[in-house]
């Protein structure tokens, strides 16, 4: 079947099942790489992107089912104004270990503070219990969220 | 690359080669001992080196250091080069790293486990670096006529105070090659207090492509015309192929080939039977596994289930000690006349390491070589293994390094390797890329082991631990034990009272087993620490105040053979920081609140760690720990280092009480996904205090020891709160 995806603000053209999640469509045929295969079954986050303004476990959604919503990946969320701040609170306090599940888990905390400027930390763990990290940065995950939502010093202890 | 060897002053063992860059600059590659002939190039790789490091230095001052270690989340791509960098005395900003290829002849020992590189590489390291600067400086001091001990160097310049001249290192790189290099034993170190790169919090040198999602993992290779593949193994461990009707899956959509692979039966250290599927994209390759029809030999996994192994385990410990692994003193009439004699069996299940990106890999053969993409711990186990398993000379193989997400000891092992090249050699000229599931992922790990203790340990009337006993139970083929599955004979208290004995029984298995972080410790910790916390109780004091009692004077303990000195006034330390720290004394006031403790030592670093946690009916809120470690008189990058404590303690807690067990019914594995073998997830996530104790013995690796002494310190919290002994792991409370 084909396809007319609406990926990063440009229109992309596949040839797919159906039934292909939109993870696959992405990795294997539009060399968007990304978003990251981690579980296969939701239960991850690895894979989290952002389709018609709500963070989606790509590996759940069929290419069939995307229809004409604004797909954004990680690859793009930089160009945002909020993705920007999250991105350098990442490398502020240099979140990440392994680095694998972290396209992900800045896509799920881009969401968060899309729709809750300055979340506590309640917000922060409800929003992100879907997002793995097997390195378990966890802590400073959450501090990368307080300084990119302005509520954390960056010179702050990461505890 | 041009290359020009240059000698002089070299000691019996180091050798310095220095070489001109094509378009000029300075490339000093260490060797360690002396290579076969100094006059050997670089292509014969003759050089039969066991260390070596690699600087470059642009005209314009770029400093290009290669990282030679596989990157799996442990920082060695950062904190190795921060150490060349320092010495150097260049500016961070003027770094460049590069990822090395295998090649061990040129690097040295290319491989992540046991938390060795920093141990290893620190002084190399550091000599490499200072080697560089010394031929900079001379070169600007033949440049100017002065005496080279007339000048400083600082942030990649060379200062001469005497005139106010300063040049880059770039603008001398050239002229220092052909500097003679000096010894590398002598050649001058920085003191500590003016490092300015060590111990500086540095951001990891791949961060910024991971944020910016940049494909840099394994599973992010792209070759021209790859295709994806996965490989179908037999259901249960220990299993044959028989035959497989390929003819469905061939006729699946985007699917190429369909490849049955017999291997060498030997899933250990060979290749596993299976059949591969490859396709024009993975989820449809993985699609058609479900039309694949296979016959599976599988009367070999047959009574390989845990209620079985547990039966066994049983009835070994019913049936005395097993061998003898160590005996000191009479442990045996002590135990018999002790005042007091407590005793308790402990155990716990397999485990896997799962770690985020599945195991992957890709390689395309043609024409006899073959060139491979490897998210591997063990890539010269992996070359050595190609040889073994499909006669593949190593000259005929080009082996990267990929970034790895994550790596705890999984990818020690090389089987996915060994499977990819199967396949890309019955696919000549095709980049293969497999990736398991999943679920693969989970059912064919390299286990941690599962084992069981049965302690015993006298009391004296004063409320000394005077003698004590474990009769180890676990996996193996009568002599020697599965990977992973041996015991440390110098674990704790072993060496600190006269009296003891560890003993050993075995039990067979056809379950590939494994190293998972930290090794034998994230296991032996749990039952020791744990008994022995009963035992402090039972002799009226408490586990910190046990163990510095044993510990004693301060002094050093010899190891068993091929084992690691145990510094007693190290352990003492950590032990009264974190009694400090975490003011061990006050005792939380809340019902079902309370801290427990535990210490280990483990590949070379001494950690101890207070838990406070509460629990309510079944549930277990980790409140807080507090880690106190002495991983020797410095630490490379905070950063990494900080990250690399909370990521073991948060691992450790998971292992503990996420409910992480792997069970098998006939070889078949029960667990699949993180549904049924769950991870930490941030709620659980405790708020984690970091002491280190700074003593001047040389810095040691960080990857592994924090993670052991967090498992007996929830535990030992858990029945200070609730009266709860906790023998079993995963941690699974009854309600109240």
């Amino acid at each position: 079947m084909r396809y007319r995806l609406d990926i990063n603000d440009s229109v992309r053209e596949v040839d797919v099942p159906p039934e292909m999640p939109l993870l696959w469509v992405l990795r294997g045929e539009l060399g968007l790489l990304g978003a990251k295969y981690g579980c296969g079954v939701g239960l991850c986050g690895a894979c989290t992107v952002h389709v018609g303004g709500a963070a989606q476990r790509s590996c759940q959604l069929a290419v069939s089912q995307v229809g004409h919503a604004k797909v954004y990946t990680i690859e793009h969320i930089g160009t945002t104004a909020t993705g920007k701040r999250v991105q350098e609170a990442w490398l502020k306090i240099d979140v990440m270990q392994c680095g694998y599940c972290q396209a992900g888990q800045i896509m799920s905390a881009c969401a968060l503070l899309g729709r809750t400027a300055r979340p506590n930390d309640a917000e922060i763990n409800a929003a992100m219990a879907g997002n793995i990290c097997r390195c378990g940065c966890y802590n400073r995950i959450r501090s990368a969220i307080r300084i990119a939502a302005g509520m954390e010093e960056e010179s702050s202890r990461v505890a | 690359m041009s290359r020009e060897q240059l000698r002089a002053g070299l000691d019996r063992r180091t050798v310095l080669k220095a070489s001109l860059l094509a378009g000029g600059g300075l490339a000093l590659e260490v060797l360690v001992p002396l290579p076969r002939a100094l006059g050997a190039t670089e292509k014969e790789g003759a050089a039969p080196a066991q260390l070596s490091a690699f600087v470059s230095i642009a005209p314009d001052g770029t400093v290009t250091i290669m990282s030679k270690n596989p990157e799996i989340g442990q920082g060695i791509k950062t904190s190795l080069p921060m150490i060349v960098a320092d010495e150097l005395d260049c500016d961070w900003s003027q770094v460049r790293i590069a990822q090395a290829d295998l090649d061990q002849k040129r690097y040295g020992e290319q491989y992540a486990g046991g938390s060795t590189a920093t141990t290893r590489d620190w002084l190399p390291m550091r000599q490499t670096g200072a080697a560089a600067r010394a031929m900079l400086v001379q070169a600007a001091a033949n440049k100017w006529h002065v005496d080279a001990s007339e000048l400083t160097t600082a942030k990649g310049r060379i200062h001469h105070p005497g005139s106010g001249r300063s040049i880059g290192y770039g603008e001398v790189a050239s002229a220092a090659a052909a500097v003679p290099p000096p010894d590398l034993g002598t050649v001058p170190l920085k003191r500590p207090e003016q490092f300015t790169i060590i111990g500086r919090p540095v951001v990891g040198i791949d961060s910024a492509r991971i944020v910016r999602g940049e494909p840099i993992f394994g599973i992010d290779t792209r070759r021209p015309g790859m295709l994806y593949a996965v490989y179908e193994v037999a259901p249960a461990h220990g299993g044959r192929l028989i035959k497989a009707d390929v003819e469905a899956a061939k006729q699946s959509p985007g699917v190429r080939h369909v490849v049955p692979i017999v291997g060498n039966g030997d899933a250990d250290s060979g290749l596993a039977d299976g059949v591969a599927i490859v396709a024009t994209n993975w989820w449809l390759a993985n699609e058609a596994r479900s039309k694949l029809k296979v016959d599976w030999d599988l009367s070999a996994s047959k009574g390989h289930s845990s209620s079985i192994y547990q039966a066994n385990a049983d009835a070994a410990m019913a049936a005395g000690a097993g061998a003898d692994l160590r005996v000191d003193g009479d442990p045996a009439g002590k135990l018999a006349s002790a005042a007091r004699r407590i005793a308790a069996r402990y155990d716990y299940p397999f485990i896997a390491h799962a770690p985020m990106e599945p195991q992957n890999c890709t390689a395309r053969f043609a024409d006899g070589k073959l060139e491979i993409w490897a998210p591997s711990q063990t890539p010269q186990r992996g070359m050595d293994q190609l040889k073994k398993v499909f006669g593949l000379e190593p000259e005929a193989v080009t082996l990267h390094l990929t970034r790895a997400g994550g790596g705890f000891g999984r990818r020690l092992v090389n089987d996915y390797m060994m499977q990819v090249v199967a396949i890309a050699k019955a696919i000549p000229g095709v980049p293969i890329q497999l990736m398991w599931s999943r679920q693969d992922d989970m059912r064919r790990d390299y286990y941690r082991p599962g084992g069981w203790h049965s302690f015993e340990a006298g009391i004296s009337a004063q409320g000394e631990l005077i003698a004590f006993s474990d009769h180890f139970v676990t996996f193996g083929d009568g002599k020697n034990p599965a990977r992973a599955a041996g015991f440390n004979p110098a674990m704790p208290p072993a060496g600190l009272i006269e009296h003891l004995r560890y003993s050993q029984s075995m039990m067979p298995t056809v379950v590939t087993t494994g190293a998972l972080r930290a090794p034998g410790s994230n296991a032996l910790c749990f039952a020791s620490q744990s008994f022995l916390d009963e035992v402090a109780l039972a002799a009226g004091t408490d586990l910190p105040h046990l163990m510095l009692a044993m510990l004693g004077t301060r002094r050093e303990i010899a190891p068993p053979p091929g084992g690691v000195p145990f510094d007693t006034g190290r352990a003492r330390d950590v032990i009264e920081q974190v009694v400090q720290s975490s003011d061990w004394a006050h005792k939380p006031k809340e019902p079902g609140r309370a801290k427990g403790f535990a210490f280990y030592f483990s590949h070379r670093g001494y950690f101890a760690e207070v838990v406070e946690a509460s629990v309510a009916g079944r549930g277990i809120a980790v409140h807080k720990v507090w880690v106190a470690g002495d991983i020797g008189s410095q630490i490379v990058n905070p950063l990494g280092a900080e990250n690399q404590v909370r990521g073991a303690v948060i691992d450790g807690l998971a292992q503990a009480f996420a409910g992480q067990a792997i069970e098998f019914v006939d070889g078949v594995v029960q667990q699949s996904n993180f549904h049924d073998f769950p991870l930490a997830r941030m709620p659980a996530t405790p708020e984690i205090e970091i002491a280190w104790v700074r003593s001047d013995k040389p810095p040691t690796g960080l990857g592994e020891p924090a993670l052991p002494p967090v498992i007996p310190a929830l535990t030992n919290a858990i029945f200070a709160a609730t009266g709860t002994r906790i023998r079993s792991l995963p941690v699974r409370l009854k309600s109240a």
